[in-house]
Order: C-alpha cells, then structure tokens, then sequence
C-alpha cells in the first residue's frame, strides 16, 4: 500500500485493520488520523456528526504514538486508532456540551474515567459527537447545535440519543466511537446506521465523568463496522472503578481474544411480544432471517416469555425522567454552564436560565419526572414504576434458564425522516420500547446489521444476554458477521 | 410546652462524606472544595465509611437500634448553596432508630426518646458584604459530614431543651466524633414548639430555623412559647409553620406557613449503594464505646459522693475526668479531695498555660500520693502547694520532694512548744491586743509560728498551744 489515493481511504478499514497496520509499521497513525479528519472535511458539511472538532490535539497525539512506535515500544490495540466520543463524556480541556445551549462553554477540568483508559491505551481522539440534548431522544433531532443526518439517506435520522456516534463510524468520519445507553441510545442509532453497537451489563463501565441523565439506567458503550472493533473497544473501558461504587469488580476478559464462531446448541430465545405490535413486517421478516441463519448453524430457537414491552415502556420513562429531573437540577446558572442575563431575583435566575437554556424535550422530561417524584404522586407512579422493575428482573430470570441469548428487532422500524415523529411524542417514545426493558434489568445488549429494508435502510438486530455475558454476546454476534460475510458499509463509506 | 429538636452536628472525619477534600474549618473560601463536592456534570459521590461509623457510634451511645441495611436518598431542592441542586441524606431508612438519652435536670434523671439519627452532606455557605454587590458562595463546607439527630417530642421546658443540648454536645466530644465547637457551626438546631393547657392534648407544633447557639436556643423556646399562648389568649389559633430565629432581635418571624411547606421529593440516591454493615463490624463499634458523660456525673454523684457542680464540672473535660479516675485508682483517698486537686491547681495551671494535663507532666500517681500525705497529715497543705509547684519542673516524686525540702509536718509537741514560747515572748504586743479584744491577733500569732517553723508545723497543734498561753492572764 503506497501513495496518497491509498492513505486517503485509511478511514474505510476497521479498527482491528489499522491496529496490526500501525504496530506493523504498514501505516503511521498520523496518516490514518490525516484520512480520517480529510474524510471529515469531505462528509460534514452534509453529515455533521460532531459539535467540537478536536484535529490538532489528535495529529499530536498521533505524532506521539508513531515516535512511540518508532522507540519501539510495545502498544495496546487501540494504540493511534481515532475515536469518536459522544459529547456527554467528560473530555478534559475539550469542551463537553451534552448537546445543549446549557453547558455550550462547559470545559471539563477532569476527564471521565473511560477517557483516561482510553489515554491509557494511547487513542487518538476526533471530536465530540452530536447526540440529543442530555440524551433525550432518539432521533438527535433534539441537539441544540445541529441536526445529524443518517449516511444513508441524508433525508432520514441517525437515530439517537447517540446519533453522531453511529453515523460518524458508518460514514468514516471516526473508525469507532463511545457513545451512552439509557433506553436504547447506542443500540437503536446503530441499528438505523448499519453499524455495531453495544450496551453493556450495568456497572462493567465506570459512569465517572458522563454526564447523568438516569443514573440507575445509563451505560458508556462502544460502536464499531465490526463486532471485533467493537470487542476491541469494550475491552479498554470495562473495570471497576474506585470513582464509581456502581461498578462492578470482576474479571474482565480481552473479548478480542476469544472471539469464536461456534453456535452449536446455543439457545436462541425468541420473545414473541419484541415481534408484535408496532414492529414493520419487513424488519420482523429480517430480524427472523437472522435467527434461522443462526439455527442452519446450529443453533436451537426457544419461544421466551418476556415482560410486556408497553409496561417496560412505562416503568422506563417514569424511572429515567425522576432521576433525571433531580440530576439536571444543578444547571441553575449559579456555577458553570449558561446563565439567563435577565433576572432581578434569585427566583429569576433559576427560572429564565433553566428556561432558556434547556430545550423542549429536556423540559418535558424533567417535568415529568418532578411530577412523578412529588408528594401524593411518588407512590402511583415511582414507587409502581420500581415494583414493575422487580418483576421484570423476575421474567428474564426465568427466560435465562430457558435461553442462553434472547434475539429481537432493535426498533420497531428502520430510520424515520426528519420532523416525522418530532410532533408525536408518544410515537417518538415508542422507538425505544424494544430497547428499554435491557436497561431496566442493568443487562448487556448488542444490535448488529442483519439487512435492509425495501427503502434500502439497514435494520437491526437485537441480541440480549444475562449479565455480564458480554463474550457470549460478542461471539453470538460475530458468528453471524462472519456467515454473512461482513455488514454492508460500501454506500456510506463510498 | 412541648419541645422537639432536630440537631445537626458536624462529623471530624478527615475527609468530606462523598469525596477526598479536607474536612476542615477556617481555610481560605472555596480552598478545600473539588469537582465531586461541587457537584460539577458527570461527578459522582463515593462514601466515606468513617462517616458511618461515626454515626452508628453515636447511635449506639443514645441507645438506638442500628440499621444493618440502611439507603442514601436525594432531597431536592434549589439553593446557591446546595450546588447539585440535591442533598444526599436518608429518608426512610436511616442508620439508627428508637434510641434514648438521660438527662439531667436539677439533680433528676428524665429520659428522652430519640426518634432517629441519619447521615448527610452539609451545604455550603453565601457571603454577603458590604463590599460588593450580590452575594458569593464559598463552597467549603458543601459535603462536610454531618449527623442528624431528631429527638421526640419529650422535652418540657427550655431547661431540659439546654440540659439536652449540653448532653449531645459533651457526648459526641466523648465518642471523638466532632469537635462540638458552636462558634464554628459544628452543632446547630431546628426547634419544634408547641403549647397545651394541662389536660389537653399537644398543640399545633411551630419549627424554628436559624438556631445557633445553646443559650439561643433557650430563648427561642421561651420566647416562641410566650407568642403561642399570646396568640391563643387572645383568641387565636397557631397555624403550622416555619419561622426563622433572631437572636440578635430577640424575636422569629414567618419564613413559610404550611401550604408553602416545600416537596423535597425525596428518591433513593442511584449514585450510591446500599449500606450494609456486617455484626462482627457492628459489634467492635458497639465495644468502643465509653462510659458516657451523663452516666458518669450521675455515677460520680452516687458513688463518689461528688457534689453535681464539681461532677459536672470535672465530666466537661474527657481529660479531666480521666485523670480524675487514673488518680483515685492510684492510692486509697477520698475522691472529693481528688476532684478539689484536679478542679483547683490542676485547672489553673492549665488554664494560665494552655497546656494539656499530659503536657504538665504530673501523673496520676504522683498526685494520689501528695493528696494520700496530705490527708494523712504528713504535711501541712502550704507543703502540698509547694510539692506541686515543685513536681511541673521536675520527675521527681512527692516522697522525695518532701524529704529534700524538708517540710514532712511536725507534730512533736516539745518541738512546738518550743517554738510557740519563742514566738509569744517576741511579741508581747500582739499578745496584749489580743487580750484586748482583738481575737484576730491570734492568726498573726499562728502564722509566726509556722514561719519559725520553716512551714512544717502542725498550725493546729500550735493553735492550741498559743490559745493556751493567751486564755492564761
């Protein structure tokens, strides 16, 4: 591979690729890093998948890897690969937005911990990627900045909350990238983007430094154009961390290493309500396709019974707007953030500062969750809404004694066009009722491509495991890639 | 009257509750505050596990039962101060329940139940001055460790409510959980009051805010429950509210009645997890726990027979009622001679030197064996003063103070009437003023004697041997 035509398509390959290219001297990181931010140059302007460009600070620390590849120092995998992060991650000295008016000149003076693994592991980081204000949506049609477009259809949404995430890996813009999970917010705009995406088990990710939305339900996880990029990915960020008393210790395997294609006498669990109402005939046709192409390799499909998703639906909105109407409490305007220049009282400081600095849905959110926490309410709705999750825990217990892995649609349909659900809430909120029950049961989920619909958007497929069954996952998910001879970028990578 | 409080005492853990500042008083405004305490995005709390021991001592010294499982929950509200906008506290869990506290009140034990003791953060502090404009925050103080402890309504009259506060206070210094300093804000309360004619049930209760000293809260009490009565003489009726204390005017006013009472909206905090604490754990705190003061004035009064001023004065001090136990168990005396030593010289040389009583240097033995001398009369108590101005400058011990010094008490009656024969033959003049009517010539008298004698004669034998000679004619 020699001469400048050949460089400036670095940014198609996976980030397995670069890596033994870069440690092999093939590549520099530098020149991978110049691809990428070229590719940027080329696709922004129509894909605009990030708030804050970071192309200094990331050709010198690609200029650092190569000298430390030169000395020949021996590198992590991820070593000069260039990452994308979601703009709720705390980045230190790098502006961190969360996509909002309110914190539109937030510079962190501290980086989230996944952030210092990452440094750790010598990443090269891009930029932070556009995403619904505060992770509310699911469309990124929320940001107060921009409007990210899906690289399929530039007519149509990326999905959300973490839209920048998924369709700057899918268009080249980021060879992988970080984004978060509440309800759906990794795994449905990887879905709408042909692109893999995962959230992993509650508490294997130290939340230090993300920005809180619902703290009970979010999750950091990785997106990647293969599920060994995405392995590769996870492998850096999972850990307990001291910072975070919800994470978990344990041990936390290299999932790259032992990936495997064996799915023979796998339990496949099929939940027939994740099929039912609200889902299109054409994603239920090739999410279906997918489970018998795991069966013709040896795979078993059980019927699972899982809880109704309309109920999760409920408990989910009720449970996440609570949590998040006390943890966007503190945007008052009193210490950082945007601070309403109209107010003669303190009164009119909180007020004018919250009004005008927050957005329509994160206001809608953090009404509805003061409500549901208020005297005489706080019984009816939270207190039902934590019952409801104790039983749902309940159901996939059982479902996990019947299945190793429960297979689904990610969403109901393919990626819809802008403005065609943003004036139906409800209909908006029903993007996430395949996806939420997960995060309500802190469990591990993955979406893969598994084909496109008649409009030539890609559909995705859901793939839920037990707790911390993430090499499960992984290996579920890439024995599928590789029966079907990897997932189809050659349009938006084009 | 019927009195509750709600009192808040900072912790002296050496770090905040939920992050690694310091956790000190003084320092230069917002010095000692990080990213977590300032509730900056994406922070997180982490427990200081020193906070639940301290707490759960405290529990155990008011008799509560401990909660082995116990939450921290959000209570919701916006304040400059407050900068998560959230105060991690507990709500319906707490660490400690139905516990108990003998006071006491003019010599009389009276108990009062105590309803609850929880965890939770301290807020920080606004800055108004003359200076400037506006208001600033300092942010010290946000995340110091603070303990609640809300007593039932048990309380009579402000006496009990001070007797009650002295008690917490002088407790938690015991337990060596706080520092109890007031004038720093370590103890503050919120005070329930309400009003009832004999025979009728409770009134309507009003909680009073902005109480910072004990005497304040004395005239807190007393004075709202003077407004009550007013109030409902005249035909009144008290409405449930909430009114902020003045001390400086001497009066409260309306803060917010109840219809503007504010929804906390209280949720189990999902940044932190459950506290759990283990038996055996519970079991080593259980054991570390002192005799405490108001057990110990009572035990000192009963079985020392130690009047309750010195008693209470001598429990104040942990060091002085240590050294006051260390000294009774060194030597068979009587301790109210112990506590006069310890009350009296003892506490002057600490109070003219600023030091500790292990810093004077005076152990518990050597000063059993003065006061043993002493009440054997060995030596006269001028001797006793001299030996222990003596024992803070040097190791040496009474015995041999005594014996190098010369001054063991002479009690040799041909000795003393020796002596008692030269002093009246010198002074013939005092002698006849005494005869004439001026008895008061007779302490010159003694006191020459006991200057003869260099300070070692017995001043009561020569007393009588002089009144002997003067009685002749």
């Amino acid at each position: 591979m020699k001469g400048m035509n050949i460089n400036m398509e670095l940014y198609r390959l996976t980030a397995a690729e670069l890596s033994r290219m870069i440690r092999n001297k093939e590549v520099s990181s530098t020149e991978v890093t110049k691809s990428v931010f070229s590719r940027i140059k080329a696709k922004e302007n129509e894909i605009e998948a990030y708030v804050t460009l970071n192309e200094e600070g990331a050709l010198k620390k690609a200029a650092e890897v190569d000298e430390k590849i030169a000395r020949g120092e021996t590198l992590s995998s991820l070593a000069g690969i260039p990452v994308g992060i979601k703009d709720n991650i705390c980045t230190k000295g790098l502006r961190t937005t969360c996509s909002s008016k309110m914190l539109s000149n937030f510079v962190p003076p501290y980086n989230a911990t996944v952030i210092n693994k990452l440094e750790a592991a010598d990443f090269v980081c891009t930029g932070k990627l556009n995403m619904d204000e505060f992770a509310m949506g699911s469309s990124t049609e929320t940001s107060f900045f921009k409007k990210t477009k899906n690289p399929f259809d530039t007519s149509r949404v990326p999905g959300g909350s973490s839209g920048g995430s998924a369709a700057s890996v899918a268009c080249g813009e980021a060879i992988v990238s970080l984004g978060s999970d509440t309800g759906g917010s990794i795994r449905q705009p990887a879905s709408f983007c042909g692109v893999v995406g995962m959230k992993p088990t509650y508490g294997s990710v130290s939340r230090f430094g993300l920005v809180a939305f619902a703290s009970s339900l979010d999750q950091i996880g990785p997106f990647g154009r293969c599920v060994e990029d995405v392995a590769m990915l996870t492998s850096v960020i999972c850990g307990k961390d001291p910072m975070d008393t919800t994470s978990v210790r344990r041990e936390y395997p290299r999932f790259e290493d032992h990936l495997s294609t064996d799915v023979k006498g796998l339990r496949i669990g099929i939940p027939e309500v994740y099929f039912g109402k609200g889902v299109t005939e054409e994603v239920r046709q090739s999410v279906m396709k997918a489970a018998h192409q795991y069966e013709a390799m040896g795979a078993v499909l059980v019927p699972v019974e899982l809880p109704q998703p309309d109920y999760a639906l409920a408990a989910y909105y009720i449970i996440a707007c609570a949590e998040a109407s006390s943890n966007l409490a503190r945007f008052d305007g009193v210490k950082y953030g945007y601070r309403s220049p109209n107010f003669t009282s303190l009164e009119d400081l909180y007020e004018n500062t919250r009004s005008e600095g927050f957005g329509e849905e994160v206001k809608r959110r953090i009404m509805l969750g003061t409500y549901v926490l208020s005297s005489g309410y706080y019984d009816a709705y939270y207190k039902k809404a934590k019952f409801t999750q104790n039983l749902m825990q309940d159901m996939f217990r059982k479902a996990f004694t019947q299945a190793d892995v429960i297979l689904c649609p990610t969403a109901p349909d393919t990626a819809f066009k802008f403005g065609e659900n943003s004036d139906d809430q409800v209909k908006m909120y029903m993007n996430d009722i395949l996806t939420v029950t997960v995060n309500i049961v802190g469990l591990p989920a993955i979406s893969i491509p598994c084909g496109f619909d008649s409009k030539g958007m890609p559909v995705g497929c859901q793939l839920i495991g037990d707790k911390f069954s993430e090499q499960l996952l992984l290996n579920t998910a890439f024995a599928y890639e590789k029966a079907v001879g990897g997932f189809d970028l050659s349009r938006t990578l084009a | 009257m019927i009195v509750g409080l709600e009192v808040h005492c900072e912790l002296n853990t050496k770090t905040k509750i939920y992050c690694s500042c310091r956790n000190s008083f003084g320092a230069e405004v917002n010095s000692q505050c990080c990213s977590v305490c300032m509730g900056m995005p994406g922070t997180l709390p982490t427990l200081n596990e020193k906070v639940v021991d301290y707490a759960v001592k405290m529990g155990y010294a008011l008799n509560c039962s401990i909660n082995p499982v116990s939450k921290q929950d959000r209570k919701n509200y916006f304040y400059p101060d407050l900068p998560k906008a959230y105060q991690i506290s507990q709500f319906d869990i707490p660490l400690c329940e139905n516990g108990h506290l003998d006071i006491l009140v003019d010599g009389k034990e009276k108990r009062i139940g105590i309803t609850r003791i929880h965890i939770e953060e301290d807020a920080g502090k606004l800055i108004h001055d003359e200076s400037f404009a506006g208001t600033l925050v300092d942010f010290n103080r946000c995340g110091v460790p603070l303990i609640e402890i809300v007593s039932e309504p048990d309380l009579r009259s402000s006496a009990e409510a001070k007797a009650y506060l002295d008690t917490i206070r002088e407790i938690v210094i015991y337990l060596g959980i706080s520092d109890g300093k007031m004038q720093e804000g370590s103890i503050r309360c919120d005070i329930n009051v309400s009003v009832h004619k004999p025979g009728e049930p409770f009134g309507t209760r009003v909680e009073m805010k902005n109480v910072n000293t004990f005497s304040g809260a004395v005239r807190a009490i007393e004075y709202e429950a003077a407004r009550q009565i007013e109030v409902l003489e005249n035909g009144g009726t008290i409405s449930q509210e909430t009114r902020r204390w003045d001390d400086l005017k001497g009066c409260n006013f309306l803060l917010r009645s109840k219809e503007d009472a504010q929804d906390y909206r209280y949720f189990p905090e999902p940044d932190l997890s459950t506290i759990v604490l283990d038996e055996e754990h519970l079991a080593e705190l259980k054991a570390s726990i002192p005799e405490l003061p108001n057990k110990k004035v009572v035990r000192y009064m009963q079985t020392l027979s130690i009047p309750e001023e010195d008693a209470r004065l001598l429990v104040e001090s942990v060091e002085k009622a240590a050294y006051f136990e260390e000294i009774i168990a060194a030597g068979k005396i009587v301790p109210k001679d112990a506590a006069n030593w310890v009350l009296g010289a003892v506490s002057r040389v600490i109070n003219e030197t600023g030091k500790s009583i292990a810093e004077i240097g005076v152990s518990a033995e050597k000063m059993a064996k003065l006061i043993e001398m002493l009440e054997k009369k060995e030596i006269s108590s001028s001797a006793g003063s001299t030996v222990f101005e003596e024992m803070l400058h040097s190791d040496k011990t009474p015995a041999d103070i005594v014996a190098e010094k010369g001054l063991a008490q002479v009690s040799d009656q041909d000795v003393l009437q020796q002596i008692v024969d030269q002093v009246a033959a010198a002074n013939q003049k005092s002698i006849d003023d005494y005869r004439g009517g001026k008895t008061n010539a007779l302490g010159f008298l003694v006191g020459q004697c006991m200057k003869a004698s260099k300070g070692k004669g017995n001043p009561a034998i020569m007393r009588e041997m002089l009144l002997k000679i003067l009685e002749q004619n």
